[in-house]
């Protein structure tokens, strides 16, 4: 498929990789050169140096053959403008992004006329998935599928786990839950593992649950947290604001550090009852002073990577039982893991997952679309929801007796609003979504993809 | 430096180096000529076992490649795929000498078509077909053939490196977002060409052979022949004619046939490039024209081996119609400084290319506007694009190199003693890949008579026009061999 990506920038970048890693053919366009040309060295991709918002430029780029085009300048303005001409030129998907909460609001209602097919905000993407971490502090990650009815957490198996020494078939039987452990990272290596699997203590283990179940797997493996009820935020950009509205309105006492003092008072027009407090949040005594060591949670987001990690991993050695960490940069992720800084995000990721999720259900076939898409374990592997149709193979045939391809495993299947957690003797009917974990380096598009035969 | 990537890319190159020779084998088998087909087929079982060796041993390397990589490989491929490639001639015992096999073959590669051979057609045929084929492999390149063919892993950028170092002209960009895809859709459009110039002559009433050998040199703008007169055998205004429109279109870069597939012809025909090279051919025509007018019997004879011998050496091609040796002085410096000119960037053809030539008149220009008005802000353009200082910079860089290296040659191959127009024409002739020089050279005379060194200095120069200079000069650092420096 043709894409075209306006903006070279973090976000375009990340996309034009990750999209172009699964055969498509990138067309980046970029007002600085230099950038491009790094870019070109890197990835197989063309580059067209202009203004993207330009008509010239567009037709250099062939945008009217290309089938979507991808927005994501540094301004809202200019990415609405490029998709607007680019559907004028007859390219039939555009993905823009829009960070400014008040068009996020007016968009839905001019979506036709600028020709949107989806509307991306990093920050926001970013809030919420916070917003959830903070619900279940006791995951290092937690994605959503079926619409929250099951989630895919993220946690260490610590020295102490009962987990330890525990083949996966026989945990049903141990622990009474309905949960499933889809995949392990130990060390840089990646399971997704079978029924005679033990867990080791240090590894990360990703499982799936239906959400009610959550609560007591917590109890269960002992690693309940207390309710979080006091958040710290290090820097008041966005993010902040969004996950403020969020917090306080779930009854959260929310705190700003913020250093800039215009910004300040704008947080504190918009947000009454958050504490604003205008100073350098990299500052220790400033830390102690408001109180850090008796917050709950302390949540990282200015721009410097380098500072937010020095501040989580000083809050770790104050004793903040959560504490979460924004990262614009993952390639060093994996020193991380062991020093103990909790969880992390990265805004371009998550973003990044939903426009490929959007571009693996363009393009499928018949055969079962995709819903939702995650990235887990350091994006090594992907936990990807689809919806079985009438095109989909192998309904109603036992799990058993279906080829599936390797390194893939199915982790759930809604039935009828019936979470699954599937055995040998389960099968997927029509109308059921089916959630799948996948280390394979081949995309899946839909749900026929992941059967071994053809 | 990712050596063992380097060795993969080698391995890769030397399997598909030996498939190509099996052409060969079939004619040797058919002209029962015993000493050439051995030679293959020993030169073939080395080739696939060193290769697949490489392949093997390295199966599992993938990770970085960079620039210096991707020079080095291409450097390094170059030469070796030379050193294989003139292992049949020597094997069958055709030329004697390794050092003129060598010699013959880095010729064929390199699209100059320089000989060292005084009797071409003693030759046997199954040894011709492979000299002329390797004018077509190495026209478009080999190893842009193994980006179109091999699956490599292509999620980064490393075989834009490798087009770089094989495709010439100062920039070099893809045609479409795939590097696949574009290697695919330079090889069709050539594959294309060549297979419309064989008809065309076979049309002209020539043998299947000679058509097919025609045509590897003209389309590689290589220049070998496969008879002792060159193209003056085939005496005829037609078949001379098709040669001549072929070498021109070989000479104009490839991505304006692309332009021209996908309809957009204006932007085509503005090319800048374009317009220069086709100029530069008609003055060049007129002038020679009116200079040798004299010589032939008429008007419509003193064109066309004006033109053809124009278009010969401009696209680097070397073949001739005529001695040209014998034309008066003016008009033998015309065909001269046009062996300086060379074809266009991203074309098959040599020389310092058209488009690099504009560019440093175009800095000229801009030098002296700087002098009068010192300053002033002046941006230089080419076909509406604003070109980087670096491009300019390494343009320039480009010509002081290429100049020195000229210099250098010259005088290592004046220790021969030959005349001044023949050191120096033999030089221009190897350095821009085009194969015929003046006097000894000339088109009727051949390299045979010049020392093993001079050989051996002119084998590296047509390595060096033909990659343009850098990924050559890359080898000898010794920065890229030292770790961590």
């Amino acid at each position: 498929m043709k894409i075209v990506i306006v903006g070279d920038g973090k976000l375009g970048f990340t996309l034009a990789k990750l999209l172009s890693g699964e055969k498509h053919d990138i067309t980046l366009i970029d007002n600085n050169s230099d950038v491009l040309e790094k870019s070109q060295e890197a990835l197989d991709v063309m580059t067209v140096s202009g203004n993207g918002a330009s008509l010239e430029i567009q037709e250099e780029a062939d945008v009217k053959s290309a089938e979507l085009l991808i927005a994501v300048t540094a301004s809202d303005e200019v990415n609405l403008l490029c998709c607007a001409l680019a559907k004028k030129l007859g390219c039939h998907h555009t993905i823009a992004r829009v960070r400014n909460a008040e068009y996020t609001k007016q968009l839905q209602f001019m979506r036709e006329d600028f020709g949107l097919s989806m509307i991306v905000n990093p920050e926001l993407a970013a809030s919420r998935t916070i917003f959830r971490i903070i619900q279940f502090p006791s995951f290092l990650k937690i994605d959503s599928f079926s619409k929250g009815r099951v989630e895919l957490v993220e946690l260490k198996v610590d020295d102490d786990s009962p987990l330890i020494g525990k083949r996966l078939d026989k945990l049903f039987h141990e622990l009474k839950l309905k949960i499933l452990v889809c995949a392990v990272e130990r060390g840089e290596e990646i399971f997704i593992p079978n029924g005679d699997f033990e867990l080791k203590a240090g590894d990360k283990i990703n499982v799936t649950a239906p959400r009610s179940n959550l609560a007591r797997m917590i109890k269960q493996l002992g690693i309940s947290k207390q309710k979080i009820r006091n958040v710290m935020t290090i820097g008041g950009g966005k993010i902040a604001e969004y996950l403020a509205e969020e917090l306080i309105s779930s009854g959260v006492n929310v705190k700003i550090v913020e250093n800039n003092h215009e910004r300040c008072v704008e947080l504190a027009s918009r947000l009454p009852e958050a504490l604003i407090i205008n100073d350098d949040g990299s500052s220790r005594d400033v830390l102690l002073a408001e109180g850090i060591e008796e917050t709950d949670a302390v949540i990282t987001l200015t721009n410097l990577d380098e500072q937010n990690l020095v501040i989580s991993m000083y809050a770790n050695h104050v004793g903040v039982p959560k504490t979460i960490t924004k990262l614009n940069r993952t390639e060093y992720n994996i020193l991380f893991s062991d020093i103990g800084i909790g969880s992390t995000i990265c805004p371009k990721d998550i973003v990044a997952n939903d426009v490929i999720r959007y571009v693996r259900s363009m393009e499928h076939g018949s055969g079962g679309s995709i819903l939702t898409l995650h990235k887990i374990v350091d994006d090594k592997a992907e936990a990807i929801e689809f919806y079985a149709d009438e095109g989909t193979r192998y309904l109603s045939v036992p799990l058993k007796d279906i080829p599936l391809k390797k390194n893939l495993l199915i982790a759930s299947i809604n039935h009828n609003g019936n979470i699954i957690i599937p055995s040998g003797a389960d099968y997927i009917s029509r109308g059921d979504t089916v959630i799948l974990v996948t280390t394979g380096r081949e995309p899946i598009k839909e749900l026929n993809d992941i059967f071994a035969d053809e | 430096m990712n050596k063992r990537l380097i060795l993969k890319y080698i391995g890769y190159m030397l399997v598909i180096e030996g498939i190509f020779m099996l052409p060969s084998v079939g004619i040797a088998l058919y002209r029962k000529e015993s000493a050439s087909f051995f030679a293959f087929l020993l030169t073939i079982a080395v080739l696939e076992g060193v290769g697949f060796l490489f392949v093997s041993l390295n199966r599992k390397k993938d990770g970085n490649f960079y620039a210096k990589e991707g020079f080095c490989t291409v450097a390094l491929s170059w030469i070796i795929m030379s050193l294989f490639g003139a292992l049949p001639l020597y094997i069958s015992g055709a030329i004697p000498s390794y050092v003129d096999c060598f010699f013959e073959i880095v010729s064929g590669f390199t699209t100059t078509g320089a000989t060292i051979l005084s009797d071409i057609e003693a030759l046997p045929r199954s040894l011709l077909y492979w000299r002329s084929f390797t004018h077509w492999l190495g026209g478009m390149g080999v190893l842009v053939f193994i980006l179109a063919i091999v699956p490599l892993s292509s999620e980064n950028g490393n075989s834009l490196h490798i087009l770089r170092a094989e495709s010439p002209g100062p920039v070099v960009g893809k045609l479409v977002s795939r590097m696949k895809t574009t290697a695919r859709i330079l090889y069709a459009i050539y594959i294309m060409l060549t297979v419309i110039e064989i008809v065309l002559l076979l049309l002209g009433g020539i043998p299947l052979f000679d058509a097919v050998t025609i045509s590897y040199g003209t389309v590689g703008t290589g220049g070998f022949a496969i008879t002792n007169n060159g193209i003056a055998s085939y005496d005829s205004y037609y078949l001379q004619g098709v040669i001549t429109v072929f070498m021109i279109l070989c000479g104009v870069n490839f991505n304006i046939f692309y332009l021209l597939l996908m309809r957009e012809f204006k932007l085509a025909f503005k090319n800048l490039e374009l317009r220069v090279y086709l100029g530069v051919i008609l003055a060049s025509t007129l002038l020679i024209t009116w200079n040798t007018f004299g010589m032939y019997d008429s008007l419509r004879s003193a064109f066309h081996h004006s033109i053809f011998q124009v278009v010969s050496i401009i696209t680097t091609t070397g073949f001739a119609t005529v001695d040209f040796n014998l034309w008066p002085e003016f008009s033998k410096m015309i065909l001269f400084i046009l062996m300086f000119i060379g074809a266009s960037a991203g074309s098959t053809g040599g020389g310092i290319k058209v488009s690099r030539c504009i560019i440093m008149y175009k800095s000229i220009k801009n030098e002296i506007k700087k002098l009068i008005h010192p300053r002033s802000v002046k941006l230089i353009r080419m076909d509406g694009k604003i070109l980087s200082d670096d491009t300019m910079h390494s343009v320039s860089i480009y010509f002081g190199t290429y100049f020195a290296i000229f210099a250098l040659s010259i005088l290592v191959v004046s220790l021969d003693g030959f005349s001044f127009m023949t050191t120096v024409s033999s030089v221009a002739a190897c350095l821009n890949n085009i194969g015929p020089g003046f006097d000894v050279v000339g088109p009727l005379g051949n390299f045979g008579s010049l020392s093993v060194l001079s050989k051996l200095v002119l084998s590296a120069d047509m390595l060096i026009g033909r990659l343009e200079i850098f990924p050559m000069l890359l080898l000898f650092s010794p920065s890229l061999w030292i770790r961590s420096k």
